[in-house]
């Protein structure tokens, strides 16, 4: 599915037979059900945010004013977690790892999906059934061997245990993405460069990559979120306070008994998701392309 | 220029193709030289590892000193180990609950969204909000909404005369089990909502035309239209859906970490806990093992659902 078909999708207005709903029974059937829904999915950012910037006497003290609102807001948590914690360093590790990680496994898939779809080697389509079922490996089965692995090659408690250890999860899925955007570039454009003398390279990079656009960022930006949203190689190949990922690191700092916690424990996890959620705002379209097209395929 | 260059290239002989040309334009050579990033990772990060960690579960090796082979013992002591059956059963009931409960719930929202909507496109976007933010940071958040003096929930309810005391959420074995299940499902729904709904978009409204001039229910247009024709696209997002539900660990490490009494241990989580925090390598290996079958299971349920589909589409 191309990011064109998507947006052609969301922009679709077409009423079908909904004409035939009466609004009484769309708001019964339809909207209510829907506003439920998405108070349900929303509401815990709500309280993650309001918690980050509520007074700490009224975060457990619910009796004098209503907790679901805060006439007081402070940056209080904020500004403690960016200058008396170590903070924007694992905001840091964490881009860092995500971005240099992505970079490098979509660098290793487009060359392996290249390959798979268009040099057509001899088993590539084998080769192409193994990526997806390594796509079926979950990190939680591989963590124990990986460490000791981790451990043999000197990288335990460096970034690079992680660097080198989060393309196996990207690479198994953004291969499968790219070879069916790779499928759908015109067969006929590269033969006429062959035929021009151009090498496999020199036609994967001036032909196919400028045409897969789309696909590279819906794939870049998938990673990305599943870089950053890694958990347990980062809790178990890291153990220097100061080379942790955000959600590793918020998870051990802030957990040391203090009633008042919460307030920086939300502002953290506020702070730590607002990248990513304002990056997919300015990417939707290919974002859910990526997660449609790797079902899809 | 061109006139000096010409007779130049006219005069040198046709080369014969040396071994290094053969290397850089013989299809299944080119191709080996494209796989090999994607093979050095896959290999030395995932296919190695995997076949380590099946060895490791056969030997005795703890942290910082390597095993030898013991045979089938850690499998004995894991299987006779009451934790270890707990273990399971936790990971069986929460994997079969949460995997219901969020095929239903993302189901119904995606016919929801799949509705003529004002702001489609902006509803769609937030739906998928839960899925972006990363597991740990919005668990952090239900942590503190499970709150067992604190919680919002439990405030709420009192506030409305329905309780009079605190819903001990986590601290309770069965309502610590349906609150990770809920947070679990919470996460989940928007993935399997937004898939669907796409899958729901290539079904063509000329079949619902017809189905509504033959007379049908809004219920037998779901069960012979939308259904039959989701069914592949259902089959792969369960089979995910599924896979990572059963190898769950950061909501659990976060909400509840096992707790209370083991009652929310996962395989997952045990294998971690023996693992890196016991130091038994060799044990914990053979928990994660043990998953392996299990995940074969879901592997074979997305195989035939993927048949199915090529039978659909008129393929052979």
């Amino acid at each position: 599915m191309s990011a064109a078909e998507t947006r052609a999708d969301i922009t679709d207005n077409r009423e079908g037979m909904s004409y035939l709903d009466t609004l009484p029974r769309r708001v019964v059937t339809v909207y209510i059900p829907l506003f439920l829904i998405m108070f349900v999915l929303l509401f815990p950012f709500y309280w993650m945010g309001l918690t980050a910037v509520k007074p700490k006497e009224e975060l457990v003290d619910f009796e004098r004013s209503n907790p679901f609102w805060t006439w007081a807001p402070t940056f209080e948590h904020i500004y403690d977690l960016i200058f008396k914690t170590e903070y924007p360093r694992w905001l840091w590790n964490t881009m860092f790892i995500s971005v240099v990680s992505t970079v490098l496994a979509l660098i290793a898939s487009v060359f392996a999906a290249y390959a798979i779809v268009r040099v057509r080697y001899k088993g590539a389509s084998t080769v192409g059934g193994l990526i997806f079922l390594s796509y079926l490996v979950p990190p939680s089965i591989l963590f124990i061997p990986l460490s000791t692995v981790v451990y043999q090659y000197g990288l335990f408690d460096t970034p690079f245990a992680l660097i080198l250890t989060y393309p196996t999860i990207l690479i198994p899925f953004s291969t499968w993405l790219l070879m069916g955007y790779f499928k759908t570039i015109p067969f006929e454009l590269e033969e006429c460069a062959l035929i021009d003398g151009a090498s496999r390279f020199q036609i994967l990079m001036k032909i196919v990559l400028p045409l897969a656009v789309p696909g590279l960022i819906s794939a870049g930006i998938f990673c990305l979120t599943l870089c950053w949203n890694e958990f347990i190689y980062a809790l178990t190949f890291i153990n220097t306070h100061a080379n942790k990922t955000v959600p590793v690191a918020i998870v051990t700092a802030f957990t040391d008994g203090d009633q008042y916690r919460w307030g920086s424990l939300m502002a953290g996890a506020l702070v730590g998701s607002l990248p990513l959620v304002i990056l997919y705002s300015f990417f939707v379209e290919y974002y859910v392309s990526a997660m449609t097209g790797a079902v899809k395929e | 220029m061109t006139e000096a260059a010409l007779p130049q290239s006219r005069r040198a002989p046709i080369r014969e193709a040396t071994a290094w040309d053969r290397l850089k334009t013989n299809r299944n050579w080119l191709g080996f030289w494209f796989m090999v990033p994607a093979a050095a990772f896959l290999i030395l990060f995932l296919a190695y590892p995997l076949g380590l960690g099946i060895w490791l579960s056969f030997t005795d090796t703890r942290i910082g000193r390597p095993g030898e082979f013991i045979g089938i013992e850690n499998y004995e002591w894991v299987l006779g180990d009451r934790k270890f059956q707990d273990a399971v059963f936790n990971t069986l009931f929460y994997t079969t609950i949460a995997s219901i409960a969020k095929f239903a719930i993302g189901l119904y929202l995606a016919i929801l969204l799949n509705h003529h909507l004002p702001f489609k496109a902006m509803i769609r976007a937030i739906v998928l909000i839960p899925f972006i933010v990363p597991t740990v940071l919005s668990a952090i958040a239900f942590w503190w909404i499970f709150d067992p003096t604190f919680s919002i929930i439990s405030w709420t309810l009192k506030e409305m005369g329905w309780r009079t005391t605190n819903i001990n959420f986590l601290g309770d074995t069965w309502n610590a089990r349906w609150s990770v299940i809920f947070a679990n499902v919470w996460r989940g729904v928007p993935f399997i909502a937004i898939t669907l709904l796409a899958g729901l978009q290539t079904v063509p409204p000329s079949l619902y035309e017809a189905a509504t001039l033959d007379g049908a229910t809004r219920w037998q247009m779901f069960r012979f239209i939308t259904y039959p024709l989701l069914t592949p696209i259902i089959a792969v997002v369960m089979t995910f859906s599924v896979l990572f539900t059963f190898t769950d660990f950061q909501l659990i490490k976060v909400l509840t970490n096992g707790g209370p009494a083991g009652a929310t241990e996962l395989m997952a989580t045990m294998s971690y806990n023996t693992a890196i925090l016991g130091g038994k390598i060799g044990e914990g290996a053979a928990v994660s093992t043990a998953m392996i079958p299990f995940l074969l299971g879901a592997i074979m349920i997305s195989w035939f659902g993927l048949q199915r589909r090529k039978w659909q589409q008129g393929e052979d």
